[in-house]
């Protein structure tokens, strides 16, 4: 065999750190890599993490509560799971609610560039916390996943704003029914 | 001259003959290894190393029989798959009648058979399903796999086996891959040398495509058929879950994609095309086997027995490109100081078992290197105490006053990840060692 061990025992002695004794249990880059984004997250005043298993940071939900544009006064709960491959891959992002939104599908789809095809690993959950704000803010009727909705948009905004509404207050639109999502802010 | 068909062997089975060039190589010192030993003791305890291939499918075939016929006399073999009838054009080790069989206890079986004194152990299961104890037994790894995840994988448990107490636990990786025309060898001293994970940014993510297009403008057969696979089949959940092998599964995709593709004019959409996008298949070609796998045991060979350099410390990665031409290089990777794998090893943090979470961290702010203020703190698949975001604060306060070990279940060798906001762009990772 080469004379690896020897290599090895230069580089080692030329870092100086001796490895510990004892079963090594690593944290893994998935994971370590979601603690430093965790750290790095701005909330602001609208939005609210929950862990279901704190020990399990790879998945927790996210509570968005619009204070402003037409989803004001709702409160949308997204799911968002991690993978091992996590920044390689996306996160999973998924509205736990059923919504009237161009760019969120009944099941709780959700198009945002940023969770596709445009995911880069330098990204990290902030910017995906961002962009589900600004879905709020402005729903975008070009890139539809919700076809009706879309052209709702499009034709009338006041339509789309009743619609709105309508659907967070539980209410049904073509056959559909809403959960409703209003919030009493005062409790 | 010993003659080259001497020994009387008709076709060279079992024959002398059949080792007479590699017997050149083993048996004479050269300009590359003059230094090597070629002693029959040192030969004869060549004839003991063990060498693990992992997949048993395109490449793993040719790395099977190359090994076998280079010389290496025990051989293991992982391989999860059965065979399937569209394997049997490269996979040159199957026959029709051994479809639904698994390749390893196959492929084992045939070159065993083909090459007298070679011994072929198959596992026909999942790397994951062994640990750091079976992997220590090999000599050498070499990877024929098709699959990024159990590259990773296997790359993580290697670095990780490397032990200073022990110079046997740092096992050299050898990894072919194939895709189409294209291939790679590369050699991977593990903790040494760059790793997979160094080099995990060259592969290009799959090509996404934007879901509002699935779900709303679909232009090409993919887009109907991703379409199936990704809103239909949630909608509708035809079966509890997706299995892409099986062909009742394929052929309700293919239905759907069909009848999506004909509402907007699109041709194209097939059966096979239909399992080619959910597989996400890339046309195999067996040359392209043949030659990184020859590349890959060419390797093993040199590190087994000094033959000449092997690829690793200057320049550990061929590629080739045989789509224009012929065309090979070869170059010198360079190893990531923040690699997840092999980058930024944990350094031992001594503590005191007794200390609680809070006084661990306390010392945190002390420490002449570190200095945290705000630190937030893990183990693996434990939460120890996060200052961000408030809800996990909260849940994780109360583990503040708990003790190390008995409060919290720490152990030695326990790793643990440190962040503070203050710092984004730093990740401490020590291994507890107790005082």
């Amino acid at each position: 065999m080469l004379k690896i061990w020897s290599m090895k025992k230069e580089q080692q002695k030329a870092e100086n750190a001796d490895g510990a004794g004892g079963k090594k249990k690593k944290v893994t880059a998935a994971q370590l890599r979601v603690q430093k984004d965790l750290s790095e997250l701005s909330l602001g005043t609208t939005m609210k993490t929950e862990f279901p298993d704190p020990d399990d940071i790879l998945n927790f939900i996210l509570e968005i509560k619009p204070d402003e544009g037409v989803y004001h006064g709702g409160r949308f709960t997204f799911t968002f799971n991690m993978n091992q491959n996590y920044p390689h891959e996306p996160p999973k992002v998924r509205c736990q609610q059923k919504i009237y939104h161009p760019n969120i599908d009944l099941e709780g789809k959700v198009c945002l560039n940023i969770l596709r095809e445009d995911w880069k690993p330098v990204l990290n959950l902030n910017a995906v916390i961002v962009g589900l704000q600004f879905l709020f803010l402005e729903p975008n009727a070009s890139d539809p996943l919700n076809q009706e909705a879309a052209d709702d948009l499009r034709s009338s905004r006041d339509s789309f704003r009743r619609n709105v509404r309508t659907s967070m207050a539980g209410g049904s639109i073509r056959g559909t029914t809403y959960e409703r999502v209003v919030f009493n802010n005062k409790t | 001259m010993a003659a080259i068909s001497g020994g009387g062997g008709g076709g060279g089975t079992g024959a002398a003959s059949r080792w007479h060039y590699l017997d050149q190589i083993r048996r004479n010192p050269g300009p590359f290894n003059e230094d090597s030993d070629v002693s029959d003791e040192a030969l004869a305890a060549w004839d003991k190393a063990k060498v693990l291939v992992i997949g048993a499918g395109g490449l793993g075939c040719e790395i099977l029989k190359n090994l076998a016929l280079s010389g290496f006399k025990d051989i293991h073999v992982i391989d999860m798959d059965t065979i399937d009838i569209s394997n049997l054009n490269r996979q040159f080790l199957f026959r029709k009648d051994d479809v639904g069989k698994f390749k390893a206890e196959v492929a084992a079986a045939f070159v065993e058979k083909r090459v007298n004194g070679v011994k072929i152990t198959p596992h026909n299961c999942r790397i994951q399903e062994f640990d750091e104890d079976f992997y220590m037994q090999f000599q050498i790894v070499v990877c024929g796999l098709d699959s990024i995840d159990a590259r990773r994988w296997i790359n993580a448990t290697l670095v990780n086996m490397v032990d200073m107490e022990n110079q046997d636990s740092l096992k050299p990786l050898i990894d072919g891959g194939t895709e189409g025309f294209k291939g790679q060898t590369r050699v991977i001293f593990p903790t040494i040398t760059p790793c997979i994970e160094c080099q995990l940014d060259l592969y290009t993510p799959r090509a996404a495509v934007p879901l509002c297009t699935l779900a709303t403008i679909p232009r090409q057969p993919e887009h109907c058929i991703e379409w199936a696979h990704i809103i239909a089949w949630d909608q509708e959940k035809p079966f509890p879950s997706l299995d892409k092998d099986d062909p009742e599964h394929i052929t309700w995709l293919y239905q759907k994609a069909s009848a999506r593709a004909q509402e907007f004019g699109i041709a194209g959409v097939t059966y096979s095309l239909t399992q080619g996008v959910v597989k996400n298949i890339i046309p195999a070609i067996a040359s392209t086997n043949a030659i990184i796998a020859a590349s890959c045991c060419n390797e093993a060979l040199k590190i087994a027995t000094n033959a000449a350099p092997a690829l690793g410390f200057e320049e550990s990665y061929m590629m080739y490109s045989g789509d224009d031409s012929i065309y090979t290089s070869t170059f010198r990777y360079d190893k990531k100081d923040d690699c997840a794998v092999c980058g930024n090893l944990a350094k031992p943090l001594a503590v005191d078992p007794a200390w609680t979470l809070q006084e661990l961290l306390d010392s945190f702010a002390v420490k002449p290197d570190l200095q945290l203020k705000k630190p937030s703190i893990r183990a693996e698949g434990k939460t120890l105490y996060m200052q961000f975001p408030p809800g996990i604060e909260e849940q994780t306060r109360p583990n503040l006053d708990k003790t190390l070990k008995d409060g919290l279940g720490l152990e030695p060798g326990f790793e643990i990840a440190v962040t503070d906001p203050s710092f984004p762009a730093l990740t401490f990772q020590f291994i507890l060692k107790f005082a």
